[in-house]
């Protein structure tokens, strides 16, 4: 097939404009944010610049943006080395106990901060009942900073009110950029609506990465940001595997539908060396609606059962066969192992798996009545119905609507359940992301795995937080934010010293046009071939392009369709068919901005699929049993691959040089 | 679930610089079609229904009804945010209505003060742990 090559003759070059700053922050989420704030304290004294490019609008980018009913990271009374256990055993044993330390010793600040800065957290009354974020002001409750009990729903998660958790984070992060805009004389530092394609090598060292490219989705300019250092917050991948809903109810994925792999794809393409990419989450979740589970499991003490009434958890023909082959990571009972246990049953014909609500609701509703007698009781259970509910308007209203359309009130129906299509992230219940350096100050940690920046991948300068930094899960909202002020600290200490680096970019700002635009001129130059520009054997538009990528990953790489089952020959010919996929993306073709954004995306997404692919190929066990199998290694094999798995992606050739660490474990069983 | 703009109340934003929904979509699904002045859903099957552009729209003029897919026609989540609480309203398919407030904030909104009453950096402290304002905990 011809290669296609953009010299815009046919659509029209964009405006270029170049920033330059000292440091750049790519995503708008909770790293980002964090990083933002603690960047411009410690850059302004010394007048630096910093730069924050997001892709949306900051006040409701990343994950947070609909809001979160909980924070599921705060160690508070709890100990950090403990938080390092429970990490471990969630993530089936292999995870970078130093970063996952470093991240529990510092992100109860940002919670701190949260608060100060206006997020409502909830407190425990002195009846022992929860107070919301207004109640506990109003009867004088104390902040979390100073000694306040917050209302834990687990031993990690603490209950907020938070609508508006992002809104409040992002008004901080924006209020630090303006800070540091002001005193540096800068005429913009936050960008919005600019979505970033690719990072671009350095003309003098081919091992850095210059300066960022992307484009505004609002008008027709290109911009190339040259920074001496870069932090990368661009979330991880939702939506390349086929989704379970068959229309419009994809956009219903669990993690936000933005997430569009772009965090992995940007730094594979400077070269970052990347671990555990064969690690993908798939939640148990209400069923279509994807509503939380956490707070109904921890808070309310819902069980889940098969439709008979049975605990897939204690089934003991399960349990002996599951203990069998994936040996004592089966007695931690995580999740991918209750996923497990639950597809058993699917498989056995013994669903619909049932969230048994009415019951919880039921028992909550005794107790109350017992404790405080029919009045007080009722009231307190109202409160509590609130709370139900507020969990889901918190954080996934559409799980609300999803009830009210099938008529499901919970103390009264119980709800189904299932295992959803897999996500590959970092800072949720995943791990897949790069290789990181630690912070090289906890006692057993190999040298090797710090090289004197903390949080820079492989590439110096580099930088990486949130859901792409791999091996080192279950940071969540918090963990990010202060995942993003770690890396925040270290990307200026980098700039410190190497003073002397002028970023310099080894192509031409041409180059780099006709490749982010390309889309657009392959539109424009084919769409009059057809009566209908939808239907045009030239090209192919960026909704299909993800269609077929999701067929692929579904079909080969353990999505819903196998039962989650993969084996090397099926990943082989998956990969063969990413392969023309990815060929084919020389011919994506963009009707607008929006749709070149899309296209771009979804490219991300295509990088990402493979590098998740290629490392499952490369893992010959079925580390993770519950998110995927290898059918033809069904077991885990502590032996050989008790390590971390790494790879490199070469852009050039488009290969990957597939590389094992060694796991240490740092903190005792 | 995605949104959609009712025609009657959508007024483009037309005393605005630009159009809130627009604005603030975290996915830019929300477009303005400039001839008739009225925004629409562009991209309805990428909408992950966060409500955001129904809680920004001056107008009260952006709903979300049900994906059809998966969901049966007749119930609705209406949200009305403050600037310190949040209403809900469920209306059920067979007509139950629930109502629910919400705190979201404590503060006033924009009166986040980043570094008030917090310490400079220590630049001595730059390669170590901890924050600006922070030592990392021992233990």
């Amino acid at each position: 097939m011809e290669k296609e090559t953009c010299t815009f003759s046919y659509c029209a070059k964009p405006e270029v404009v170049e920033v330059d700053c000292d440091l750049l922050i790519i995503g708008g989420g909770m790293s980002a944010c964090g990083a933002a704030y603690e960047a411009a304290r410690w850059a302004t004294p010394k007048n630096m610049k910093i730069v924050m490019v997001d892709k949306a609008a900051t006040d409701r980018s990343g994950a947070v943006a609909m809001g979160l009913s909980a924070i599921n990271t705060y160690i508070g009374e709890n100990k950090v080395e403990d938080y390092v256990r429970y990490v471990r055993g969630d993530l089936m044993g292999i995870i970078r106990e130093d970063l996952v330390y470093d991240l529990g010793r510092h992100v109860d600040d940002s919670v701190h901060l949260f608060e100060e800065w206006g997020l409502p957290i909830w407190k425990k009354g002195d009846d022992g009942f929860s107070l919301d974020g207004f109640q506990a002001r109003d009867e004088g409750k104390k902040t979390l900073q100073d000694g306040g009990t917050p209302v834990r729903s687990g031993k990690w998660q603490i209950m907020i009110n938070g609508e508006s958790y992002k809104v409040i984070v992002a008004e901080a992060a924006k209020k630090a950029l303006e800070y540091n805009k002001k005193a540096t004389g800068m005429a913009q530092n936050h960008f919005e609506r600019v979505f970033i394609v690719r990072l671009l090598k350095d003309a003098n060292d081919p091992n850095r990465v210059a300066a960022a490219a992307g484009f505004s989705v609002r008008e027709n300019k290109m911009y190339l940001f040259k920074a001496k250092a870069m932090l990368l917050g661009a979330g991880g991948a939702v939506n390349v595997f086929r989704p379970r809903s068959s229309k419009e109810g994809q956009g219903r994925a669990w993690y936000p539908v933005w997430n569009s792999g772009s965090g992995y794809a940007l730094g594979m393409q400077a070269g970052a060396e990347l671990t555990l990419m064969e690690n993908r989450f798939v939640p148990a979740r209400f069923k279509d609606g994807y509503g939380p589970v956490g707070a109904w499991f921890l808070f309310f003490k819902a069980k889940a059962t098969n439709s008979l009434g049975e605990d897939y958890c204690t089934n003991p023909e399960y349990l002996a066969e599951a203990k069998q082959k994936y040996g004592k990571y089966v007695d931690k009972l995580g999740t991918a192992i209750r996923n497990h246990l639950m597809m058993k049953d699917m498989k056995a014909g013994k669903g619909p798996i049932l969230m048994r609500t009415h019951e919880a609701m039921d028992a909550i509703n005794k107790s109350f009545i017992e404790k405080l007698g029919e009045k007080e009781g009722k009231k307190k259970v109202k409160h509590l119905e609130a709370e139900a509910w507020e969990d889901f308007l918190d954080m996934c209203i559409g799980q609300a609507g999803l009830w009210a359309c099938k008529n499901i009130e919970p103390d009264k129906t119980p709800s189904e359940i299932m295992p959803t299509e897999p996500y590959i992230l970092g800072s949720h219940a995943g791990c897949a992301g790069f290789w990181c350096s630690g912070p090289g100050d906890m006692a057993g940690a190999p040298k090797e795995w710090s090289w004197g920046y903390n949080r820079m991948s492989t590439v110096p300068g580099l930088f990486m937080m949130g859901d792409i930094v791999g091996a080192s899960g279950h940071k969540f909202s918090s963990g990010s934010h202060a995942e993003g002020r770690i890396a925040a600290k270290a990307g200026l200490a980098f700039i410190l010293d190497n003073a002397s680096y002028t970023p310099k970019i080894r192509r031409t700002v041409d180059e780099v046009a006709a490749e982010l635009y390309a889309p657009y001129e392959v539109y424009e130059k084919y769409k009059t071939y057809s009566t209908d520009p939808e239907i045009n054997p030239h090209y192919i538009k960026p909704s299909l392009l993800q269609a077929r990528l999701q067929k692929i990953a579904d079909e080969y790489f353990g999505g819903i369709s196998t039962w989650y089952m993969t084996s090397k020959t099926m990943l082989e010919e998956g990969l063969n068919q990413l392969k023309l996929l990815k060929e084919d993306s020389n011919r994506m073709a963009a009707s607008t901005l929006h749709e070149l954004m899309r296209c771009w995306e979804n490219y991300h997404r295509i990088l990402s699929l493979e590098a998740h692919a290629r490392h499952i190929l490369f893992r010959e066990e079925s580390r993770y049993p519950g998110y995927y199998y290898r059918g033809d290694f069904d077991f885990i094999d502590d032996n050989n691959w008790k390590a971390f798995t790494c790879s490199k992606y070469n852009m050039e050739t488009g290969e990957f040089a597939m590389s094992k660490r060694d796991y240490v474990q740092i903190v005792s069983d | 679930m995605p949104s959609f703009v009712i025609t009657e109340k959508c007024d483009g934003c037309k005393a605005q610089d630009k159009t809130a929904c627009q604005y603030i979509c975290p996915n830019d699904l929300m477009a303005l079609n400039r001839d008739l002045m009225k925004a629409y859903n562009q991209e309805p099957d990428q909408c992950w229904e966060c409500y955001n552009c129904v809680k920004i729209c001056p107008q009260q003029a952006i709903e979300v009804r049900g994906y059809q897919d998966f969901n049966p026609i007749g119930g609705n989540v209406i949200p009305m945010r403050g600037t310190d609480s949040i209403m809900w309203t469920v209306k059920f398919r067979n007509g139950i209505l629930k109502r629910f407030k919400f705190p979201i904030r404590t503060t006033a909104e924009g009166s986040v003060d980043p570094y008030a009453g917090k310490p400079e950096p220590d630049f001595s402290k730059l390669k170590a742990s901890g924050f600006f304002n922070y030592e990392a905990r021992q233990a």
